[in-house]
This record gives C-alpha cells, structure tokens and sequence, in this order.
C-alpha cells in the first residue's frame, strides 16, 4: 500500500470541492428532486448567517438550524457592558428572523455526531440526518488547562469570553462592587484565540470606568503571548492618551509572556509561571480549542488537535467529507472575529449552493475581515485585510493596502457602531424597522 | 419581468461573457462580502453609506479614488485598505450589482 487514509480523506476532501463528482455522489439521489439537506450546528455569527444566506440563494435547500440559545447575544461590544456604557439587552437581539427563514429550527444541544451515517443527534434525543453538515459552534474553553479552575472556582471567576449574564453581566457586576483602589487582573490568551484586539480593547473599556468611578484603581494584563497581539501601536496610542500609560500614574499595567497556570478563588490570585498575582477582581480567559461538536465529528485536526483544517473554496473538513467548519472553529489565517464568521458563513453558503446543484464553487474567492476597537472614550479604530486564495499555495493571502487606522478618531467610533449595527442586521435578518440600541 | 431579464442581458453583454451561472454567484458573493459594514444588500444603517441603487460610474470612480488617494484622509477612513484588494474588473462587477438594488 502506497496510499495511506490520511492521503485518501486529503485526496478525497479535495476532489468533493474540486469538483463535483464525488459532491453529487455522496448526495445520492439528490439530484432526484429529493431537496437536498443542510443540518446546521450553531446560531452564532456564522451559523446564523449561513443558514440565511443558504435560503436566499437556493430557497431549495432544507436547511435546519439546531441552537440551544433562545436570543442571541453578541460579543462584540459586549467590552462597553464592562465600561457601563451599554447594559446586556443593548447586546442581545431575536433569533425570530432566521427561524423564519429556515425550514426547521431545534432549540437544543448536540451531542453527537455520526458522520458515517451523516447524522446529528441532540440531547433532547431526535436525530436529524444531513447531506451537509455545518459546524458553527464557536469555541470551546479548556478550564483544565489552568489549575484550580473547577466548578466553584467559575462562580467568582469570570472568563466573559462568550457574552451572556452570566459572563458579562457578572463580570460588571464585580467591578461595579469593587472599592476605588482595588485591582482588576485580566488574561490573555495564547495566539490562535478568539477576537485578537478583544483583551486589549476590554483594558480600554474597563479603564475608562475606572477613570471615571474608581480612579485609584489599577489594571493588570497577564498576556500569554510576547507581546500585544492586534493594533498594538493604537492600543499603546490610546492607552497612553487616556490612561497614563508609560507614566507611573498608569492605570494599565501590561505584562507579556505571563500566562496564568492557576487559579485561587479564595485568595483571589493568579499564578503564572513567575509570581502569584493578587485581584479584587479576576478575569481569567482559560486556553481555547474549536467547539465540543468538531470533537464529536472528529473534525478538530490542526494545531495539535486543537482547530479545523478547511479547504477555503468550500469550508469542507479535510478530513471528514461532507461536513464544513464555519467561524472561530476553523483553522485558517484570517482572525477570529465576527466579521470573519458572518463572511465565512456566506462563503460556505454561496460553494454549498453550486455542490448542491452540481456545480463547481469559485476556485478563486476574495474575502474580507475588518475588526473595529474602541476605547470607551468615544473614539475607534480598525484594521482591515483582503484575502485572495491562492489554489497554488492554498492559501488565502493577504493582498497589499491592507492596514490599521492612522489614528484614533470620533469618526471611525461613529462607523464602528454602524458596522455593528450592519453585521448584526446581516448575520440575523433584522428588518429596516429594527430599533437598535448600543453605542459605542 | 420581461424589462428585468432585459436588463439582466444587456448586462450580461457589457460585462462580457458570462459563461455560466458561476460568473454570476461569484459577484453575488462579492457583493456580499460587503454587507457586514454596508448593510444587508447594501442598504445600511447608521454612518455608513449605502451602496444599494448608487450610480455605477459614481461607484466605480470612487473605488479607484480609494485606490489612488485621490479620496483619503476623513473621506476614506477604511475603504482604501479594501479598494486596494480588489481588480478594476471586479469594480465594474460589484457597481454593476449595487446599481440594480432598488
Ligand atoms: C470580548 C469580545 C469582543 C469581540 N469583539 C469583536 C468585534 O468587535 N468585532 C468582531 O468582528 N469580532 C469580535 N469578537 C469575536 C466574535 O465574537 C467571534 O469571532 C464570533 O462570535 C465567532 O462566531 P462563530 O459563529 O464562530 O461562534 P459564536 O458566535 O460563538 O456562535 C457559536 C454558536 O454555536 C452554538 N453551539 C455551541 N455548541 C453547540 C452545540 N453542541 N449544539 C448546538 N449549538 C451549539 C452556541 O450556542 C453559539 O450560539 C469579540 C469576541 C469577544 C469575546
Ligand atoms: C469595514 C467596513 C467596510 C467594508 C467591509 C466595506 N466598506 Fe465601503 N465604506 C465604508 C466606509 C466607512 C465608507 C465611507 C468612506 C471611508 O471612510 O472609508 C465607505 C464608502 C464606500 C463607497 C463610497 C460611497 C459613497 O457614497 O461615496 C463605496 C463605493 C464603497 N464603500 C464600496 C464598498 C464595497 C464594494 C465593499 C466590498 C467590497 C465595501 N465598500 C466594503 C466601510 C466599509
């Protein structure tokens, strides 16, 4: 045997996106007049978009979305709850739009996946069986990796890495009840993670309510990684503009290369490799790894086992056909953000229309990601890339003009919200109608 | 309706030769793409502009004044970064798609 199964799933993920032989095969009957079926894991930003996006331009398609969630609630601007500049619901928008618009909407949680079968099954115990499967389930946090950091530990200790009450609106809580003088301790994540301006931006945010409530209070970032990993020329711009920072009245105090091993709810400390570090308020984003579902469909191939290789036409595995990896799930040079998920989610829809009418997906799509930061002093700033894949390298590479904002400004705040606004519209359908509520 | 299909192949004929319904859903995607700053179909809300129903010319001169600098400073605070990334082809394209949006 010169062909081992590795080869054999890489040659055949590649030749069902190539072409659309093997598509239609693995379809069988489709071509029929049964409507072929797309089962869709997750309602977030590329899960949602997906769906919409798939009944628009193939209302054909049956597509089922299957999202434990009842509302949706973002994570973007989700920073400005910390600074009390938008409260939860200014955050939080209905599914009722994309459950109009899908044939089949499940308000439950997989737990299994059987891709052999091509069947996904949920806890409430039905099975759904899919022609394609779409796993858009965000990330998974891997508590274990930091020691100490149990059930009764996440009472006290938030991560505020996926929005909800209990994350966000905990976590202002706790600052709200913090004495002025006290010390809040944030991490940052290892590279890939999800959102790489979010930690920096969330130090902004909290500082400009400490700025405002609490101005003795102080700042530390435990910052996994050797140094600010997004736009950091505008977030030391900022963060000096505002904050102090570089003076010893800073408010921010940055420390790279301290990832936090453990965590002490009692003592209300951190620890890294170099010291304990001690907080009245601790905010600990534990390590992170694509979504429990492509754990289930045996999808979480790169980076040690820990994300999902996608071919870029399609979105599909490499090593499990017929099933696509959407969003912070997937392997990929583009930056985790919802502007990259929302795009994702359109990407996939527009090759899975052309497979599941036997066609051919662009062998050449360009994509875009912009994510916006504010400092919670009512001004923003962006960086901006063009992706053109490259079938030769395969490769989605960055083209040339791609960049950051010059500088700060009241004019790109203004745009970040509109941008907000527009994602959120886009990704769940809302109409022209819908009275949006955050700013920025 | 007949106006529309009209419309659609005189469009076809200026942009060339549209070989199969790929040509079509790859601008489709395109135009898409947009949608996350500029709304869905192109219509926003909030600061940003909406590109729905915009005159292709005006659009296709103003994504090479992005490219160039010709519009810069306050008056293209992002959309250099983007223009840059795209062909003149796909401009013609994209201001195409935008100007049939009512
Ligand atoms: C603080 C912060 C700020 C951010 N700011 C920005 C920003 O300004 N701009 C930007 O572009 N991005 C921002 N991001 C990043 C953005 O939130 C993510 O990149 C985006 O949410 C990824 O979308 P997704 O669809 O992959 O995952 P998600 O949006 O997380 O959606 C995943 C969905 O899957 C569901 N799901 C999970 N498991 C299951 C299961 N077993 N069964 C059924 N459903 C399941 C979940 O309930 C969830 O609804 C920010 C992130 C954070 C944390
Ligand atoms: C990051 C958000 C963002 C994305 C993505 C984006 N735009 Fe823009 N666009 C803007 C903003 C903001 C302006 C106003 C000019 C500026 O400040 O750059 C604008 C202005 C424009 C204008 C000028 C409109 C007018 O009335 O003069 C055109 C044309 C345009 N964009 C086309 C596009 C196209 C085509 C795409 C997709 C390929 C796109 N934009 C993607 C944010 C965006």
């Amino acid at each position: 045997m010169t062909f081992d199964r590795r080869d054999f799933l890489k040659a055949s993920a590649g030749a069902a996106a190539l072409g659309t032989l093997s598509a239609c095969a693995s379809n069988g009957g489709m071509a029929k007049s049964a409507r072929p079926k797309v089962v869709i894991v997750g309602a977030g930003f590329g899960g949602s978009t997906c769906a919409r996006y798939l009944k628009l331009w193939d209302p054909n398609i049956e597509v089922t979305v299957i999202e434990p969630n009842d509302v949706f609630t973002s994570c973007p601007f989700s920073n400005t709850v910390l600074a009390g500049i938008n409260q939860m619901a200014d955050i939080t928008m209905p599914y009722d739009y994309v459950k109009k618009a899908v044939d089949q909407w499940v308000p439950d949680k997989v737990t299994a996946i059987d891709t052999g079968k091509r069947t996904v099954t949920t806890k409430g115990g039905k099975t759904f069986a899919y022609d394609r499967l779409v796993l858009a389930g965000g990330i998974e946090l891997m508590y274990d990796k930091v020691q100490g950091y149990d059930e009764e530990a996440r009472k006290t200790i938030k991560h505020a890495w996926k929005a909800s009450p209990d994350q966000t609106g905990v976590l202002r809580q706790q600052l709200e009840a913090m004495p002025d003088g006290g010390v809040f301790v944030m991490s940052v994540p290892m590279s890939p993670y999800r959102c790489p301006p979010g930690p920096y931006e969330r130090a902004c945010m909290v500082a400009s309510y400490f700025k405002k409530a609490k101005p003795k209070s102080k700042i530390i970032i435990l910052d996994g990684n050797p140094d600010i990993a997004s736009k950091k020329g505008l977030f030391v711009a900022a963060w000096t503009k505002h904050f102090g920072y570089g003076t010893d009245k800073s408010m921010i105090e940055f420390r790279p290369n301290n990832m936090p091993r453990a965590v002490d709810p009692k003592k209300m400390m951190v620890g890294t490799e170099f010291d304990d570090v001690k907080g009245d308020v601790i905010n600990v984003v534990p390590p992170m790894r694509a979504a429990a579902i492509c754990g289930m469909a045996g999808v979480r191939d790169g980076n040690n086992g820990t994300w999902c290789t996608i071919d870029y036409r399609s979105f599909e595995s490499k090593v499990v056909p017929n099933v696509h990896v959407l969003g912070d799930s997937a392997l990929t040079n583009f930056p985790k953000s919802g502007s990259v998920a929302n795009n994702t989610g359109k990407m996939c829809a527009a090759a899975l229309v052309e497979m599941l009418n036997g066609r051919q997906p662009d062998q050449a799509p360009v994509v875009t990601n912009t994510c916006y930061s504010g400092t919670g002093q009512g001004t923003g700033f962006h960086v901006a890339t063009v992706f053109r894949y490259d079938p030769a390298g395969d490769k989605m590479v960055a083209q040339k003009g791609g960049g950051v904002s010059k500088e700060e400004s009241e004019l790109e705040m203004a745009y970040m919200e509109s941008w907000a606004t527009n994602v959120w519209a886009d990704t769940l359908g809302l109409p022209e109608s819908y009275k949006f509520t955050a700013k920025g | 309706m007949k106006k529309g299909i009209i419309l659609a192949l005189l469009a076809a004929g200026a942009l060339g030769v549209i070989t199969s319904a790929q040509a079509d859903s790859r601008t489709r995607f395109m135009a898409a793409n947009c949608g996350y700053c500029h709304g869905p179909d192109g219509k926003s809300r909030g600061a940003i502009p909406s590109l729905a129903g915009l005159d292709k010319a005006y659009f296709v001169q103003q994504m090479k004044d992005f490219r160039s600098g010709v519009r810069s400073g306050p008056s293209s605070t992002v959309m250099h970064h983007h223009a840059m990334g795209y062909t003149d082809e796909e401009y013609e394209k994209l201001g195409e798609w935008f100007a049939k949006i009512k």
